[in-house]
């Protein structure tokens, strides 16, 4: 069968959000909020997707403090974050390379990941871009640490990362990310190669799950109508979507 | 309907706004004043200092490229999809700006705090991050509440001097309705003073329709306003206009170089054809 990369991924992302309720998404993020869109389409709306920017996706209407109030609360299940370098403990800068304040490369900013990745549960980290570039072994400025010492409250924390080649997961036990599987044409040697940090991999670790195709005619129907309305340039040219 | 005698012109407003002046202003699609940021960069303002509430795109860029800065927190800026934000990336690179990297929700407590009139707010997470290790007017004690340890971040009141943005509504009373825009809610509060540009004159009393007042600002928050149709272009308003995406992307283009910067300020700003 054959696939686009945006379908398999977005079905990979659905089947790390399992089991959630309350899903949130946030800037420049179609995929997991395409992602989002079709658990929510799947439980027939018992997992709830909020797709920042959105008006009709978006159960929140009391402005920009109350996604975070929630994750305060522990009533956001799963929400995502990227990262300009990431490291192997799942530390993750969004700041900028260099010495700080100033830059070599200056990216955005830190956004709301020092609080969710805290109080969120289950962060996927999603960075396309699989190199060793983004993937360091120590991250130059930490945004948001991957873990915390005893004592800390932090009922949340990264849950998976997600690449251009494959799928890690995260042990929170030994801070460590596992290789749990590959994207189609990946090979693990790739993957080391171009991974900065020591990461963990089982010695038959198999290719990530082709997407069901029942949910491949949902994202090119119902998902990308509903996406476009926040990423009209994503669901047009990476969905097909010319509704 | 024509302007209230009250109103001022959005150039007006601008030279309310004095050097040096602490300014909250919303996200890109939460009501961005961009007629009075050009407006303030014709006025030559200097060494303003930003507080973006809590992220920004091409408002500040724009007030970065043209010298109009001396301080800058946020938590992001960035033109999203269109890349990165040219000329806050060089400013910050080359050191040129003081910079204080923040988190959406600190931004947010500060602010909520300095609305409660309070000296501070608590805030889950941050802890172990470089953000705090850089922010040494942020605080860490253990919550008093538990029965032993938990660290927990305080975050003094931020009082903006003026909070700047553009709603959707003016009416003639003074009140401007901003819908579910909170964060202009809370910007309102917490600042100082607050200038607003308004999209349309609406006709009638905001505060006596049941289906507006909850999303109106009274003028007892409100210091001066100024009716400024397209106000937040080439930004979104919403319930009124998208965002002008050809124009953000020429923007990015443009601003990646002086020239280009240059020539995008001469004719959107200061040319005989700029907008409002």
């Amino acid at each position: 069968m054959e696939y686009t990369r945006e379908e398999l991924l977005i079905c990979a992302v659905a089947r790390l959000l399992r089991g959630c309720t309350n899903i949130a998404v946030g800037t420049a993020s179609p995929i997991p909020g395409s992602a989002a869109l079709l658990v929510q389409a799947l439980t027939d709306g018992a997992a709830r997707a909020s797709i920042l920017g959105s008006n009709i996706h978006n159960p929140f209407n009391d402005g920009g403090p109350e996604l975070f109030d929630r994750a305060g609360q522990g009533r956001v299940d799963a929400f995502f974050l990227g990262g300009g370098q990431i490291d192997g403990e799942a530390n993750i800068n969004l700041v900028g390379t260099g010495e700080y304040p100033k830059a070599d490369t200056r990216f955005p900013g830190s956004f709301g990941s020092a609080y969710l990745y805290f109080t969120v549960p289950r962060v996927i980290l999603f960075r396309e871009e699989h190199s060793r570039r983004v993937f360091v072994d120590k991250v130059d400025f930490v945004s948001a640490p991957g873990w915390s010492p005893p004592g800390i409250h932090r009922p949340g924390g990264p849950y998976a990362l997600i690449t251009s080649l494959c799928i890690f997961l995260y042990d929170r036990d030994s801070h460590r990310f596992r290789l749990d599987g590959l994207l189609p044409g990946a090979t693990l040697e790739e993957v080391r190669d171009n991974t900065g940090f020591d990461f963990d991999a089982p010695s038959n670790v198999g290719p990530v799950k082709a997407p069901e195709p029942e949910r491949v005619e949902l994202i090119h129907s119902r998902i990308a109508e509903q996406i476009a309305e926040t990423y009209p340039e994503f669901a047009r040219t990476r969905l097909g979507w010319n509704g | 309907m024509t302007s209230p005698e009250t109103y001022l012109s959005v150039d007006q407003i601008a030279k309310l706004v004095p050097d040096g002046a602490l300014i909250g202003m919303p996200k890109e699609d939460g009501g961005a004043a961009m007629a009075l940021t050009r407006a303030l960069i014709r006025r030559g303002v200097k060494k303003l200092r930003l507080l973006t509430v809590p992220v920004s795109s091409i408002q500040v860029d724009m007030l970065i490229g043209a010298g109009c800065v001396a301080e800058l927190e946020t938590s992001g800026v960035s033109m999203g999809e269109f890349g990165y934000a040219p000329q806050f990336r060089r400013a910050v690179e080359k050191g040129t700006i003081t910079l204080r990297d923040a988190t959406c929700p600190a931004i947010y407590a500060a602010l909520q705090a300095s609305e409660k009139g309070a000296p501070f707010m608590p805030l889950r997470g941050i802890l172990g991050s470089d953000i705090l290790a850089n922010r040494p007017d942020w605080k860490v004690i253990d919550n008093p509440f538990a029965a032993e340890g938990d660290p927990v971040v305080l975050l003094p009141a931020v009082r903006p001097d003026i909070a700047i943005f553009h709603a959707r509504f003016g009416d003639e009373h003074g009140n401007v309705w901003v819908g579910p825009r909170r964060e202009c809610v809370l910007l309102a509060h917490a600042s100082a003073q607050t200038f607003v540009t308004v999209e349309e004159i609406y006709d009638g009393n905001l505060m006596e329709d049941d289906r507006m007042l909850a999303g109106t600002i009274p003028p007892v928050y409100v210091n001066a306003v100024a009716h400024a149709p397209r106000g937040a272009w080439p930004l979104s308003l919403m319930g009124a206009y998208e965002r002008d995406g050809d124009h953000l992307r020429a923007y990015v283009t443009a601003a990646k170089s002086t020239d280009g910067f240059s020539a995008y300020l001469e004719r959107h700003v200061f040319g005989a054809h700029a907008a409002a």
